[in-house]
């Protein structure tokens, strides 16, 4: 494998790391305060990719239009989600909130299949996304080249929200003790849903740019894409959102790069995460970037 | 007077003898749609009742029945489908080497699936090592993965599984007696294993882990047993049900056959192997109820079209529902006991004798 190929696939696995960030963000946020794996997660990521579609493909808004609106209503259903589902069960045994999260999922899954049918659709990339660009020689697709550097910025916007912003400093207080936050004088089911909100834009953000790296979309597309970004956030250590990002890069890149080394494996790219999910959680299941918390009793 | 043990016994035995009784009479008598559907429901009680071990008894929250109910599946249908027939069936790759140079007689089907229920239950093992020294969630994304892997690698291994295409023309080994008797085996065994001190472990496992560890309880050798066992079961099931359907492909084990089983445990209630048993069969029955609802209608002049995946949109929204608003399910941690059923008896009786 030449110089060339070598950063080509760097820069593929770079912008598919970036994706699972943006993904993996979510469901570390939700963890971190709720201690629930948001299985819906991975379908809202679905959902603003249809979104965005139909606002393209239906209303034929400018794209960025398009995602601006598609991203709110993922916003929207994810708030929804928390104060229909989850909310009632706050206070509940953790394997009902669970059981619930996998019914939400399901749901919206084939909620989808019964709507818009399970034959994929093809995304209709922006011209931007069609773009070749030079780098140093080497051939780069605009996809490879523009979705890394929209979700950096994006993920700099939530790094603002979430470390110098009043609301990012309650979300952090309350998935550090809930009860005492409460006592402090913050509004915590407010906080909740705000993180849901910031969890199911992002998903909605990485859903659309996702479309454009593979503009084939169908309504059980969000399953795999969630199970790796879930993985990452657990690489990256549960609950960390500066590791959910870490965690995503590392997936990506590893996944890309297995398939750019051993080319015969490339029906076995998912199997290879699900060992790397092993292997952490053998290893060091704290991930790269959690504190081993002891359980308080 | 006879010891409440032997009792138990003695009437678990002649429950036993009626149900053979009925399988006899339902061989004969009973039209072939009727007899599927049962052999279903039975399929679905080995399963679901394996399933509640884990996520109702022991309180673990696993994803991933379809996983081990594929490895089952397909370990039975490797081993039982005649070497001619594996032949044609591999036409885009041969079959590798060990499964394609022999294949068991119709009198080890036995065999075939216990050895695929070991296969599962190691399978469950393997996973269960990793995760189930952890927290409870771990176990749920873990087994999720697991399952969904399985059907990716059921998808690609093609010399092994024929990818996509599936297997066809198994030999329809499964009948009344093979489905019935698992079930009735599957529930005798996990009822007694729950009220043994193991599963009473295993409960207080699910209610309170530290203070079941503070008790001397080793969780991680508790759950991983609960959780091989439920694996086995699990591979059983799966092996039951290709040789019922004859054919065995990855779109069979999907993360639907798992939601299914989620639907049957929480429907019951989580915990109660009674209770997993009742919906099950319920559960088969109401399938194949729905199905109807799904085809299209023509009431007068009104032409409905059928909607395909209605049902389980409307299971997932039952699901939801159920857990917010009746999470202990329709018979909660009920088990019944002989001594609950003659009681009924006696009362009746009595109520009979006083008017």
């Amino acid at each position: 494998m030449d110089w060339t190929t070598l950063f080509q696939q760097f820069m593929n696995g770079f912008s598919l790391g970036s994706l699972y960030a943006l993904l993996a963000i979510g469901y570390t946020l939700v963890y971190g305060i709720l201690g629930l794996i948001n299985f819906a997660h991975s379908d809202v990521f679905m959902l603003g990719t249809y979104f965005a579609f139909f606002m393209m493909g239906i209303f034929l808004l400018p794209w960025w239009l398009s995602v601006v609106i598609g991203v709110s209503l993922c916003a929207l259903v994810g708030m929804t989600i928390e104060r229909v589902a989850y909310r009632p069960l706050r206070s509940a045994p953790r394997i009902s909130a669970l059981i619930t999260a996998v019914g939400v999922s399901f749901f919206i899954q084939n909620l989808g299949l019964i709507t818009v049918g399970a034959r994929p659709k093809g995304f209709p990339r922006p011209e931007l996304m069609k773009n070749v660009y030079f780098i140093a020689g080497v051939r780069i697709q605009g996809v490879t080249f523009w979705v890394p550097l929209f979700s950096i910025a994006i993920l700099l916007v939530l790094f603002y929200l979430v470390y110098r912003t009043k609301v990012g400093i309650a979300m952090r207080a309350v998935s550090k003790d809930m009860e005492t936050t409460r006592l402090m004088g913050v509004n915590v089911d407010q906080v909740i849903l705000y993180t849901f909100a910031l969890g199911s834009a992002l998903a909605g953000i990485g859903g659309a740019l996702w479309a454009c790296k593979y503009p084939q979309i169908n309504p059980l597309m969000g399953t795999f894409p969630g199970w790796k970004a879930f993985t990452a956030a657990v690489v990256g250590g549960i609950g960390n959102v500066i590791g959910a990002m870490i965690g995503g890069f590392i997936i990506g890149l590893a996944e890309i790069m297995i398939v750019a080394f051993f080319p015969n494996l490339t029906g076995y790219r998912d199997a290879f995460v699900f060992a790397l999910l092993i292997i952490f959680l053998l290893v060091k299941p704290s991930g790269v970037m959690g504190e081993a918390l002891k359980e308080k009793v | 007077m006879l010891s409440f043990e032997k009792r138990d016994l003695l009437l678990t035995g002649l429950l036993f003898g009626l149900l053979m009784l009925g399988v006899w009479w339902a061989q004969i008598y009973l039209n072939a749609y009727l007899v599927r559907i049962f052999n279903t429901a039975c399929i679905y009680v080995v399963a679901a009742t394996a399933y509640n071990l884990v996520n109702g008894v022991t309180g673990q929250f696993s994803l991933g029945p379809n996983g081990f109910m594929a490895i089952g599946g397909y370990t039975v249908a490797l081993l039982m489908l005649p070497v001619a027939q594996k032949q044609e069936v591999y036409f885009l790759q041969p079959l590798m080497w060990p499964f394609n140079a022999f294949s068991f007689p119709p009198s080890l089907f036995l065999l075939a699936l216990v050895l695929g229920g070991l296969l599962a239950a190691l399978a469950a093992i393997l996973i269960g090592i990793p995760t189930l020294r952890l927290r409870g969630d771990y176990l749920a994304i873990a087994t999720f993965g697991f399952g969904e892997i399985i059907v990716v690698l059921a998808n690609n291994l093609i010399p092994l599984t024929n990818g996509a295409l599936g297997i066809k023309g198994i030999p329809e080994y499964t009948n009344l007696w093979w489905t019935v008797n698992w079930a009735f085996w599957t529930v005798f065994m996990l009822k007694n294993l729950v009220n043994s001190s193991f599963g009473r472990a295993l409960k207080a496992i699910r209610e309170d882990e530290v203070a079941a560890e503070a008790m001397g309880i080793n969780l991680f050798r508790h759950k991983l047993l609960a959780f091989a066992l439920s694996g086995f079961f699990a591979g059983v099931a799966g092996g039951l049900f290709v040789t019922l359907i004859s054919t065995v492909s990855p779109a069979l084990f999907t993360f639907t056959m798992t939601f299914n089983l989620l639907i049957i445990i929480v429907l019951g209630g989580l915990g109660s192997i009674t209770a997993s048993t009742i919906t099950a069969v319920l559960f088969a029955f109401l399938q194949e109820i729905l199905r109807e609802v799904e085809a299209p209608h023509t009431i007068g002049p009104w032409t409905f079209p059928g909607i395909p995946g209605m049902r389980m949109v409307v299971f997932s929204i039952i699901l939801v529902i159920l857990m917010i608003f009746y999470r202990r399910g329709l018979f909660g941690r009920w088990e019944l006991s002989w001594q609950e059923v003659l009681d009924l008896w006696h009362r009746r009786k009595r109520a009979h004798g006083t008017s």
